[in-house]
């Protein structure tokens, strides 16, 4: 199975909260960049569908991780190539000339190179939220998609049997390939992914894997090839969404401590009037 | 004059209540809109929505779209936009929207603005404003293409009450299929059987966090009982199998604002608080003073959960 996966480095989420802004613009100076989490979790689930889990040294397949992004974002492709990844392209863009739209056209024309079975990406990216990248691929190259995969199934090489986590529970799909599949959470916890491969006696260590010191090293010589945005989607880089201003959310007010329960149920009803 | 085109989400032969958060935002936006029904049973359902004030109700009924499959849908959609001459497509963020939105928006060449927390018309072109990092900062957007598609934030669009009236039903016909549909099997729906309200719609939930362990629902449903809430839960709850995964409440699960939010053994990580924090009121049990849930909570209370929790039960049945 030859598997792609578009990586994106975002401004570290577990500190959002410092994110700044300036007349209007955003700032994120001071924040370390990181993957992409549910990136991250896509390239365990790709490593997981072309492996034997008893012997993760000898790869079954494919997996190619892509990324746009200027030079820097090469670190986030290196952290995927040596936790498993063989390869890495990066589609030298910066910010502003990047939204879901030419991104997913630029993958479609990465995936009519390559002839991938599935592209697998992340849900959301952690810093836009936008949710969108997954589906837009898919539909721009006539592929069926499995998006919010919570666990996934691979049976013959052909199709995936996907668990999608929805509101309210779960729609299981079967996408025949090529296909393209968002993950979810919980895709990473220690039985979501059954690959052909591994043993169903086997389990994986809860989230993702880290790399060896060996294996960092190593992945310094993997190929990592540059690609020119223009090159992939021609003339067409107007964005389809732009971005005018930036604003923090209104503060919320300081609240109380309580000390006891019966002083909690006296303000909820008498001061909040929430009972 | 823009043209809104509002996507119904039918499930179990009704509309979704969540819907009602799209026909909000076609409102707001202040201009013309049509309600798209379509599904199997839409023709019988599109009743439910004739009378918010729609110029039209559009049925796409066909039991080709029997289950919620984007690849079946979204042909339809974009055939009913382009032939209706509707400038804007908009859709609850529900998981359901955030599926088809994309699909719809490539078929007509549109721009997509996601998740946006509200809309202005000023100056006669729609600006977006929608949560990014977290909900850390808010941004403002424009999409750029002739024809938009947008997603809405349930929880920032209350729900549109019926205006009266009655919009004409009308039908359109199942668009050409898409090869990609070929290629997807639906097998099967797994409908999380609950008696409570949905996360999306309740007026107080009663969320619990990792501390509850095993005793996540011994603990939290006779206050989610007597409250008539919905139960919520943290992503480390989920994870660790106290809670089920559609629980999850945050960034990346359900964004909820109820008018009452406990928070109950929950740290209040990001993640968590980019769900909640348009709560109206937030109540907070930790026995961890310093825990940043209580930056955010309305009220907290530093104690065991353990006693709080039934100790609430019985005060508040004491007083009602
Ligand atoms: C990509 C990504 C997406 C995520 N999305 C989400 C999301 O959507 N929603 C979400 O919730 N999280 C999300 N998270 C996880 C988030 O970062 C936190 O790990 C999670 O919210 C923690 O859950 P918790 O508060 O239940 O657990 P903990 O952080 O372990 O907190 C448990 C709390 O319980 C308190 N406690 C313990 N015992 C008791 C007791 N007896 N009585 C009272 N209090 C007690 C402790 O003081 C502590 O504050 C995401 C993380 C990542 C990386
Ligand atoms: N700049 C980028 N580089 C590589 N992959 C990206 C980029 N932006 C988005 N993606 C992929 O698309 C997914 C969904 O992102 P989004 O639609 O932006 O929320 C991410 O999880 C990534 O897999």
């Amino acid at each position: 199975m030859k598997i792609l996966v578009p990586l994106k480095r975002v401004a570290d989420p577990d500190n959002a909260n410092k994110v700044k802004v300036n007349a209007g613009k955003l700032e994120t100076t001071g924040l370390e960049w990181k993957p992409n989490p549910f990136d991250e979790y896509a390239v365990e689930t790709a490593l997981r569908l072309t492996e034997n889990g008893a012997n993760t040294k000898a790869r079954l397949g494919e997996v190619i991780v892509v990324t746009f992004g200027p030079k820097e974002t090469e670190t986030t492709l290196r952290g995927a190539l040596a936790t498993g990844a063989d390869r890495a392209i990066r589609v030298d863009a910066t910010d502003d000339q990047l939204d879901g739209d030419v991104i997913a056209r630029a993958l479609k024309a990465i995936a009519e190179q390559e002839k991938p079975d599935l592209i697998l990406c992340g849900k959301q990216a952690v810093d836009g939220d936008a949710n969108q990248v997954g589906q837009l691929v898919a539909e721009y190259l006539g592929w069926p998609q499995a998006t919010f995969a919570g666990s996934i199934v691979s049976e013959d090489d052909k199709s995936l049997l996907v668990v999608r986590e929805v509101d309210g529970g779960t729609i299981s799909l079967r996408v025949s390939f090529p296909a393209v599949v968002s993950v979810d959470l919980r895709i990473v916890a220690p039985k979501s992914v059954k690959s052909k491969h591994t043993a169903d006696t086997h389990t994986y260590a809860d989230g993702v894997r880290f790399a060896a010191l060996m294996a960092i090293m190593a992945a310094k010589k993997k190929p990592l090839v540059e690609m020119k945005l223009a090159d992939l989607v021609g003339a067409d880089t107007a964005l389809k969404i732009k971005y005018d201003a930036f604003e923090l959310p209104p503060a919320r007010k300081a609240g109380i401590k309580v000390k006891t329960v019966a002083e909690l149920v006296e303000k909820l009803k008498s001061e909040a009037k929430a009972l | 004059m823009s043209n809104i085109l509002v996507i119904a989400e039918l499930h179990d032969g009704h509309v979704r209540k969540s819907t009602h958060s799209a026909i909000a935002f076609a409102r707001q936006a202040g201009h013309p809109f049509s309600i798209l029904v379509l599904g199997q049973g839409a023709k019988a359902a599109a009743a439910e929505v004739t009378a918010f004030g729609a110029a039209k109700v559009i049925v796409v009924d066909d039991a080709y779209l029997a289950n919620p499959v984007a690849e079946r849908l979204a042909p339809s959609i974009a055939a009913v936009a382009k032939s209706g001459g509707f400038d804007v497509v908009v859709v609850t963020a529900s998981s359901f929207g955030k599926d088809v939105a994309p699909r719809v928006a490539s078929k007509l060449a549109a721009g997509y603005a996601s998740d946006i927390s509200s809309v202005s018309a000023e100056g006669g072109k729609f600006t977006y404003k929608r949560p990014v990092y977290a909900g850390n900062a808010f941004a403002t957007c424009e999409v750029t293409t002739a024809v938009q598609v947008v997603s809405v934030r349930q929880s920032e669009f209350a729900p549109a009450e019926p205006s009266g009236g009655a919009s004409p039903i009308e039908d359109a016909p199942l668009a050409a299929k898409d090869p990609a549909a070929e290629r997807v099997e639906f097998v099967a729906l797994g409908e999380a059987k609950s008696e409570r309200p949905d996360l999306g719609e309740a007026k107080v939930i009663v969320s619990g966090g990792r501390a509850l362990k095993e005793k996540f629902a011994e603990v939290l449903d006779p206050l989610a009982g007597l409250l008539g809430a919905a139960v919520g839960a943290s992503r480390a709850a989920c994870d660790a199998g106290y809670a089920p995964a559609e629980l999850q409440v945050g960034q990346t699960g359900r964004v909820v604002a109820p008018k009452l939010y406990f928070a109950i053994g929950i740290s209040g990580a990001i993640q968590h608080l980019a769900g909640m924090k348009g709560s109206k009121t937030i109540v907070a049990i930790n026995k961890d003073p310093d825990a940043p849930i209580f930056q955010v909570a309305d009220y907290g209370l530093v104690a065991d959960l353990f006693t709080a929790v039934p100790e609430l039960v019985t005060e508040l049945k004491k007083q009602s």
